[in-house]
Formats: C-alpha cells, sequence, structure tokens
C-alpha cells in the first residue's frame, strides 16, 4: 500500500506515457486507405432476406404503408429515424443499414465515401413511371450511374403568424432583408442548418444579379461571402434558430417567433392545433418571388446491406403509386410516382402541390451536397467543410 | 467413462485452486484483469484515438479523413476568433454554474447533515435524489417552456415591472445551474457529515463566534467536497450540448464537435480536447489549493 501510494505523480506520468505509446500505436496502424468501391450493382433479384434496416425522416417509414409491404414481401422493416442529413451520413457509415432516404445535401457524399451502391433501376419496375424531372438528377445520378430511386420532394417552406404579420410576405425579403427584418427582431425563425447559406444564395441570385448566381449550391468566393454577409447581417434579428422540428413549432405557438422558413411537417402541426399560421406554397399555392430551397429525397441502397433484395422490394413498394401516394399526402410533399395522383385520400392533392407541374420545380433548388466542383470546368467553389466552418462564424 | 471425466475435472479445478494458493499477487491480478482492462481498453483507449484524430486532417476534395500528422485543426481553432468566443463562453457559463451551484448547495447540505432530523435528512435526501430520476430532456423542455415570451417566469414578474431572460446566456446558466445542483449538493452533504460536530463544539467552547468556527474550522475540512463538486458542475457544464440547443442560440464547445462530427472528425476531435486541457488545467489548480490533501 505505501508504495503505491508514495508517487502519485509518477503513476500519473506513466498513464500519460502509457497512452502517448498507445497513439503511436494506433498513428502507425492505422495509415492504411478506406476508401471502399461503393459496392457492385445488382443482377438479379433474390429471395427476400426476412428484414431490412432502414434510415428515413420522419413520417416516411409509417405502419399505414409498411404493414401491407410485411405482408407482402415477408421482409420485416425496421426503421430509425435521423434529424438531420449529417445524421444519416453518420449512420449509413456504421454499415448496419441497408438502405436510406438520403437528400441532396447527404447523397453525393454517400457515394463518394462509398457507403452506397448504384442501382439497378430495371429491378424496380415502378421507376418507369416516375415524373421524368426527377430522373438523372445530380443529386440522384452520378456520371450516368443510378445511385437511388426518387421518393418525393417539395419546397421549403416560408411561415409567418398571419396576426401578426401583415401584409401577407410574397418575397423572402421579410426575413432577409435587414430593412424589413428589423420590423421583426427576436421574431424570426431559421434553420439552423449549414445549407441554409443556399437560402440567402437563393435571394442573392434574384436581388443581386451581378454576383451571377446559378445554382445556390455552387458558390464562389465572392458569391459565397455575399451570402455569408446576408446571413450575418440577418442574425441580429433572429429569434432562435431551429434545428429541431418540435422547438420550432412551440416556439411558433407561444409566439416567441412570428416569421421565418421551415417544412410542411411544422406548417402542419400548428395548423392543426388552430394556431393562426399561413405559408407559402403550402397554404398559399405560390412560392416566394424569389423561388426557394427545397428538398427531393432519394432511397439508397448501402454498399454494405445485408438485405439487399428486401431492400430492392421496399424501393419498388415505396414508388409503387398506392404506397407512393399515401406517404406523400402523409408528410405533405408531392408525390415522385406519377400514377400516384390518382391514389391519393384527397382528389386535389397532385393540383395542390404542383406535381404535375414542372414549371414550378424549375424556381426549387433541391438541396445538394455543396462541392469544390463548380460543375463548369472550375474547381474554386466553396466545399460544404467550408460552408460548416462559415455557419459556425455566422451563428458565433 | 463418467467417473474419469469427474476426477479430470476435479483434478483441474485443484491444479487451478493450487495455482492461485498463496499467491496473493496473482490472486488480486485475475481479479482486476476484467475491471481494469474494461478501464484501459473502454475508456483511455478510446481517449487515445480521440486525441489522435485530432491531428488528422479531411481531404477537402474527397471529404475522406486522411492520417498523417498536422496541427491544422489546432492553428484553426486558435487562429478564428470564433472558437475562442465559443471556448470562452462555455468556460465562462461552467464557472458560473459552479459558482451558483456551490453557494446554492453549502447551505442545503449544510442543513441536512447538521441540523436536520433523522427523518428530515432522508427526506432530503429523496429530495434532492428525485429530480435525478426524471429525463433529462423533459428538465429542460420545461425550462424552455417556462421562459419563453409571456411563459411562467414573465408572469411572475410582470407585476414587478419586469420580466424574464427570454432565451439566451442566461437562460443556459440557469438551465445548468438547475440541472447540476444535487451533484453538489450530495459530495458537500457526504463531506460535512464527516465532519465530527465534537469538533464545533470545541471550537465555541474556545469563544469562536458561529462565523469564526464556520471560516476556520468547517470551510477548510468541507473544501474538498465542495471541490469534488464543483468538478462534476464543471465537467458536466463544459459537456453539455443539448441545453444551449434549446434555450439559446449561442454555441458550446459541445454543439461545434456535434456539427463538425460526420464531415470533419479531426476538427471535431481537436475542439474534443479542449475541455480535456481545461479540466486538467481545473485540476491543478485544484491540487495547487489543497482540495485532494484529506483524499
Amino acid at each position: 500500500m505505501r508504495t503505491q501510494d508514495a508517487h502519485p505523480v509518477r503513476t500519473a506520468w506513466l498513464v500519460v506515457a502509457g497512452l502517448l505509446a498507445f497513439m503511436l500505436l494506433i498513428a502507425g496502424c492505422g495509415s492504411s486507405g478506406n476508401s471502399s468501391s461503393g459496392g457492385e450493382e445488382m443482377t438479379k433479384l433474390g429471395k427476400g432476406e426476412g428484414e431490412v434496416n432502414l434510415i428515413s425522416w420522419a413520417g416516411y417509414v409509417e405502419p399505414e404503408w409498411t404493414k401491407p409491404f410485411e405482408k407482402k414481401t415477408g421482409c420485416k422493416v425496421n426503421d430509425k429515424v435521423a434529424g438531420t442529413s449529417d445524421e444519416m451520413v453518420q449512420l449509413m457509415r456504421t454499415g448496419q443499414y441497408d438502405g436510406v432516404s438520403a437528400s441532396g445535401n447527404a447523397s453525393a457524399r454517400l457515394v463518394d465515401g462509398g457507403d452506397v451502391a448504384p442501382v439497378n433501376v430495371s429491378l424496380v419496375p415502378n421507376y418507369k413511371t416516375i415524373f421524368s424531372d426527377l430522373k438523372n438528377q445530380p443529386y440522384n445520378t452520378f456520371d450516368g450511374t443510378h445511385y437511388g430511386i426518387p421518393h418525393g420532394r417539395g419546397a421549403n417552406l416560408l411561415m409567418w403568424n398571419s396576426e401578426d404579420v401583415k401584409p401577407a410576405p410574397t418575397s423572402w425579403d421579410v426575413i432577409l432583408d435587414p430593412k424589413k427584418a428589423s420590423k421583426y427582431k427576436g421574431k424570426i425563425s431559421a434553420y439552423d442548418d449549414p445549407i441554409y447559406i443556399a437560402d440567402a444564395a437563393v435571394y442573392l441570385k434574384a436581388h443581386q444579379p451581378e454576383l451571377g448566381i446559378e445554382n445556390p449550391y455552387e458558390l464562389n468566393e465572392e458569391q459565397f461571402e455575399a451570402a455569408v454577409n446576408l446571413l450575418e447581417e440577418q442574425r441580429p434579428y433572429v429569434g432562435e434558430y431551429w434545428s429541431e422540428a418540435a422547438k420550432q413549432i412551440q416556439a411558433f405557438a407561444s409566439g416567441d417567433s412570428q416569421v421565418g422558413t421551415t417544412w410542411q411537417y411544422q406548417y402542419f402541426e400548428l395548423e392543426g392545433a388552430g394556431k393562426p399560421v399561413a405559408a407559402s406554397p403550402a397554404s398559399q399555392g405560390f412560392l416566394p418571388s424569389e423561388g426557394a430551397t427545397g428538398w427531393s429525397d432519394t432511397w439508397m441502397i448501402s454498399s454494405e446491406a445485408k438485405h439487399p433484395n428486401c431492400m430492392y422490394m421496399w424501393m419498388n413498394w415505396i414508388v409503387s403509386p398506392q404506397a407512393n401516394a399515401e406517404v406523400a399526402e402523409f408528410f405533405g410533399e408531392a408525390p415522385a410516382q406519377s400514377l400516384a395522383c390518382e391514389h391519393t385520400a384527397e382528389k386535389d392533392f397532385c393540383a395542390k402541390y404542383h406535381a404535375e407541374n414542372p414549371a414550378f420545380w424549375k424556381r426549387v433548388y433541391y438541396w445538394e451536397t455543396p462541392v469544390a466542383d463548380c460543375g463548369n470546368g472550375e474547381e474554386n467553389c466553396k466545399d460544404y467543410n467550408d460552408w460548416v466552418q462559415a455557419w459556425t462564424s455566422i451563428k458565433g | 467413462m463418467a467417473g474419469e471425466a469427474v476426477v479430470e475435472r476435479r483434478s483441474a479445478g485443484h491444479r487451478l485452486a493450487g495455482l492461485f494458493h498463496g499467491r496473493r499477487r496473482l490472486q488480486v491480478g485475475a481479479l482486476l484483469a476484467g475491471p481494469v482492462g474494461w478501464l484501459v481498453i473502454g475508456y483511455l483507449g478510446s481517449l487515445a484515438v480521440l486525441l489522435v484524430a485530432g491531428f488528422w486532417t479531411v481531404d477537402p476534395l474527397s471529404g475522406e479523413v486522411v492520417r498523417g500528422f498536422s496541427l491544422e485543426n489546432f492553428e484553426t481553432l486558435v487562429n478564428e476568433p470564433v472558437y475562442r468566443d465559443i471556448v470562452g463562453r462555455t468556460v465562462l457559463i461552467a464557472a458560473l454554474v459552479t459558482v451558483t451551484d456551490a453557494l446554492l448547495a453549502f447551505p442545503i447540505a449544510f442543513y441536512m447533515a447538521k441540523v436536520a432530523s433523522r427523518r428530515g435528512k432522508a427526506l432530503l435526501v429523496v429530495a434532492v435524489l428525485v429530480p435525478l430520476w426524471s429525463s433529462y430532456l423533459v428538465k429542460v423542455l420545461s425550462w424552455r417552456t417556462m421562459l419563453s415570451s409571456g411563459g411562467i417566469i414573465d408572469w411572475v414578474l410582470e407585476p414587478l415591472g419586469l420580466h424574464g431572460p427570454g432565451y439566451g446566456n442566461t437562460a443556459v446558466w440557469l438551465v445548468m445551474s438547475y440541472l447540476w445542483l444535487p451533484y453538489m449538493v450530495l459530495p458537500i452533504y457526504a463531506g460535512l457529515e464527516r465532519i465530527p460536530n465534537s469538533l464545533i463544539s470545541a471550537s465555541e467552547d474556545l469563544g469562536a463566534a458561529p462565523l469564526t468556527t464556520f471560516r476556520r474550522v468547517i470551510l477548510p475540512l468541507a473544501f474538498p467536497a465542495v471541490i469534488a463538486g464543483s468538478i462534476f458542475t464543471f465537467a458536466l457544464t463544459l459537456g453539455d450540448y443539448i441545453t444551449p440547443r434549446l434555450v439559446s442560440n449561442n454555441q458550446f464547445i459541445g454543439n461545434v464537435i456535434f456539427n463538425n462530427i460526420s464531415n470533419n472528425l479531426p476538427l471535431a476531435s481537436a475542439l474534443a480536447l479542449v475541455p480535456i486541457v481545461v479540466m486538467v488545467a481545473y485540476l491543478l489548480v485544484a491540487r495547487k489549493l489543497g482540495a485532494f490533501e484529506h483524499i
């Protein structure tokens, strides 16, 4: 006992030295690269494996359409709901899931990281009748190879409290133009994610054409700086940055937030609770004059899928007319399946969500992963890492 | 056959027992191998991996982690003013929460240890422990509702012509102080419990005023316990990221780690080193103040 107590400092040094040795050991062993190939495309569908493990957005995998799927295929559906695209990427990298409903700001990262495998669309019969303006898009097709099946799409919303915000806004300037935003100081709600910088870029594309922004996710130094500056100017007027839907619902319900960017889900919750809210385009049928950012989600299959057959069956099921209509109505988005419009419970649902109106979607900029490659042969665009750094600085 | 097997087994057991017989070191070693191995591999090992990752970088084109040695992340942390602000804010709030909890906890713990009856003591211990049983998230969300404009705090303060702090640093300080108070009360209570009443009586008999007794006898003896409690409150505040997210717009160290973890793991690891360094510095200061002399 005496010898142990006598040299606590020496013991501490021994622990530190041990840790250092261990670190060196790891650093030495760890230099092997780990970029996997991304897996092979399936050529023939086999029998179901009895279950399938999914990662999805809340509301994408619900009993109404998974129970019939389980009955039909014998594949039990295990779903893990993710809150953000970052979380989806992280979960997919564990290799424990068969597939994911990835938005465009996750899909490229998953493809680059070799976490997902190409999809053989001929094994997904319902793919044929998917809206053609959702096929071969930069967030689901890479170098001509299909990496997923489109699920549905929507525009991000501008929501406001119709009692406090008058007249009803028709442009994002109500929250992004400092002169107008100051009227709602402390009551503005903004999305807490680096991808929100694209909302500023959409606004600048319309209001400062001299910047020459074409794609709000491909921003060079000057364009990026302008967008970041705009959000820094907005910062003092923002009451709250939201990342959890529940947080924003509560803030709008209590009056802490009066105007801001949101998703269908929060709008429907608030409307259902009888709160005086309005939102574009959900209740008003129009987009703000600048257009809007939005999402177009894709079901992707893991390169390490343990139940690939069940995953292919799931991808075919979720875009089958009936199931796709159900999920679209449940979530409040435009279905990807053109035949789904005949199966919606609400008859004018597809019209309301502009599902069959390509002109509407021309002004919606679906989330993409910002990469250095500008798409015009130049490599000087800001990548997602820069976006994350800038977002940290904007929030301060 | 069966008889032979039994003999065989018994002799193996005997041999094993013989091996340990009289060898104390071997006995202790076998007993501790499991827990110590778990501690070293599960805790220290993962910590070492974390430290190593702080020196890696991310390839800007592929987004893949490049395993090598670079001080890039640490340079970013030092050179970008935003990270200095975030670290400063986190440490400041952690210090404020610790002081607040110490001031609140000491009288409660003193009453529990020295004044309350047996029954009252038991009741108070339960009262301190019960909040720990309810979900952390429920507590933070309740505070969020209370702090909202027109919420219960505004309502109470309204007759006085005041209004609540709203969401922000003050809210984070309030909520954290609330959350971690039990972690301060319990160690101080245990520390005060160990001070014999006879010492307090002796001090009084020798003519010391109550305040002098407190300052010269009780406080020095209870000080290690306060430090023990402060390690909990300080470390817990340094590491928390959910409370700041729910009751403020401000980023704390944990928030930035969370934001970077999927796309820039090395930077997140480098940031994770900051609370460790701060805690080590804090412990060194505590040691200088004599907090560990009686342990």
